[in-house]
């Protein structure tokens, strides 16, 4: 019983909506709206086959390794900036300007400076996704815990094992919430550097349907792009619940004590 | 009496590095300023050392220059002032009806379960995938830059709205209700201060997507603004002018995040002399 309502409240309004959608296109050809069967039926048609291998895997695989090498030189830079008080005073004013340009302006810059490549489009992915990460893992690594840190200390726990057992942890629920910022904003500047200028990927063959006013194609490309950000949250909640175990047990403790 | 005889030996220290934050403070400032004045210098030296060809990226005092031209040209107001239009509307847009339906859902425990999924699944589909759709409805014109930032921002917001509501205090709603406060005085007097610090968070970090939809929608759509002019700049072969309109765009962003701060400080003000009275 309890199952079902559960299964009532999460299906409910998505079924309702659906069936509002389908009524309302029965009977009438509407140029911009396909009905639901029809979006179905191109969805199949259009994304598995061919057009999987050379526009989606390339695309999500450029995502990816964007991504991640923001991720790893957001850490790493961010711990870095956040432990030197010097280096952080210096370069505060600097990383702040940089995080205010709007990620997409980028997308020209880089162009210019790589041309139309493969590593072009990481870059951009990169360059936008790095701010985040970079400037919570600086927040982070600050917030440290002063009496686990003058522990440390005298336990004599430096240098790279400090790192790894008192900074990084204590830093990982800000370093996720940039990440969690970081994987919508990677997505979108996928999408539009393959916009901008690309002859293959997801944002490319969208844009070519929309042109050739092959409607139900560029539909079905829009719902292959939600799915994509709804798994990549799910993988992202699915990650960071494993991650931040000891963090939510702990807040749990603090909650109920 | 004795005791801070006995503790100057711990105390030293702690009063060494107390005095050296205290000559730390003014050198912060300092330190940002060279370090933007190292960022300027790095950057003129790149393409004057011939590290990259100054064809795809002038020295900083040459794109310094071509942003000061852009300053007293008209064309330039123009186009910031398009952006900021749409960033302004869109903001205001997607923060209404944010509120309006975060109290609306946020005050039904049913409302709110069955509306889970269905916002967890829209939330994370990026705003970028309706460029296709804006276009074909809209065109180039501002709706299809509106339709962008409002999508972006309006999840941002109600996300921070319903959490807001969420957090309402049991027993000051109970008490309100055993006053004889109506559902609409209790919104007024009880959740809706509950909510306004998340809310503002939300606002502020809508500001910041906003921003980014809109320059998005001009650049990649061209719908009127700055964005549409860094794209013809790029073509039209004007590099400095492209990355003049780059460094503008920063600015402008710094120049968002330290006016919703303000307004957030503004109109939070209450809140943390309210918190500090109940501590006490």
């Amino acid at each position: 019983m309890k199952a079902l309502k559960t299964l009532g409240y999460l299906l409910g309004l998505p079924v309702l909506l659906i069936l509002i959608w389908w009524s309302a296109t029965l009977g009438t050809v509407n140029f911009f709206v396909p009905t639901p069967a029809s979006l179905v039926g191109t969805f199949g048609k259009v994304w598995f086959g061919e057009r999987f291998l050379t526009d989606v895997l390339p695309s999500i695989g450029r995502l990816l390794v964007g991504v991640v090498a923001a991720i790893v030189i957001g850490v790493v830079g961010g711990v870095l900036i956040g432990s030197i008080r010097w280096l952080r005073a210096l370069l505060e004013p600097v990383l702040e300007f940089f995080r205010a340009i709007p990620p997409p302006v980028l997308v020209p810059v880089l162009i210019l400076l790589m041309g139309i490549t493969d590593s072009m489009k990481i870059a951009v992915i990169i360059s936008g996704c790095v701010w985040p990460v970079l400037l919570n893992t600086i927040e982070g690594v600050r917030a440290v815990d002063g009496v686990l840190s003058d522990s440390a200390h005298t336990y004599g726990i430096d240098g790279w094992a400090r790192v790894r057992y008192l900074v990084l942890p204590s830093a990982s629920p800000q370093i996720l919430a940039g990440v969690r910022q970081s994987l919508s904003l990677g997505l979108i500047l996928m999408v539009i550097s393959e916009m901008f200028a690309s002859s293959s990927g997801l944002g490319f063959t969208i844009v070519q349907f929309q042109r050739s006013f092959a409607i139900p194609e560029m539909w079905s490309g829009i719902v292959v792009l939600g799915l994509l950000g709804v798994a990549m949250s799910f993988i992202f909640q699915w990650a960071e619940r494993n991650i931040l175990r000891w963090y939510h047990g702990q807040k749990e403790v603090e909650n109920a004590a | 009496m004795s005791s801070p005889a006995l503790t100057s030996g711990g105390a030293a220290p702690r009063g060494e590095r107390h005095h050296r934050r205290v000559r730390k403070v003014p050198t912060k400032q300092l330190l940002g300023v060279a370090g933007i004045l190292g960022f300027l210098v790095t950057w003129e030296l790149i393409p004057r050392l011939g590290i990259i060809d100054a064809r795809y990226l002038p020295p900083a005092s040459e794109v310094i220059a071509a942003l000061v031209v852009d300053l007293g040209l008209t064309a330039f107001w123009v186009a910031v002032g398009e952006t900021m239009k749409a960033w302004f509307l869109g903001l205001a847009i997607a923060v209404a009806a944010a509120v309006l339906l975060g109290f609306i859902i946020g005050s039904s425990n049913f409302l709110r379960k069955a509306t889970n999924s269905t916002v967890e699944f829209l939330r994370p589909i990026p705003s970028v995938a309706l460029i296709p759709l804006a276009v074909l409805l809209f065109g180039v014109k501002i709706e299809s830059s509106l339709l962008l930032i409002v999508y972006a921002s309006f999840w941002q917001v109600l996300i921070q709205v319903l959490y807001g509501v969420a957090d309402v205090d049991m027993v000051a709603n109970n008490t309100a209700k055993t006053y004889g406060l109506g559902r609409m005085a209790r919104i007024r007097y009880v959740v809706f201060p509950t909510a306004l610090p998340y809310l503002m968070t939300g606002v502020r970090l809508a500001g910041a997507v906003a921003l980014v939809l809109a320059i998005t929608a001009e650049l990649v759509i061209g719908s009127p603004g700055l964005g549409r002019e860094i794209a013809l700049a790029q073509s039209g072969g004007a590099i400095s002018g492209m990355y003049a309109l780059v460094l503008a765009t920063g600015l402008i962003g710094v120049l968002i995040n330290v006016l919703m701060r303000f307004i957030e400080k503004k109109t939070l003000a209450w809140h943390s002399s309210v918190r500090s009275e109940v501590i006490v």
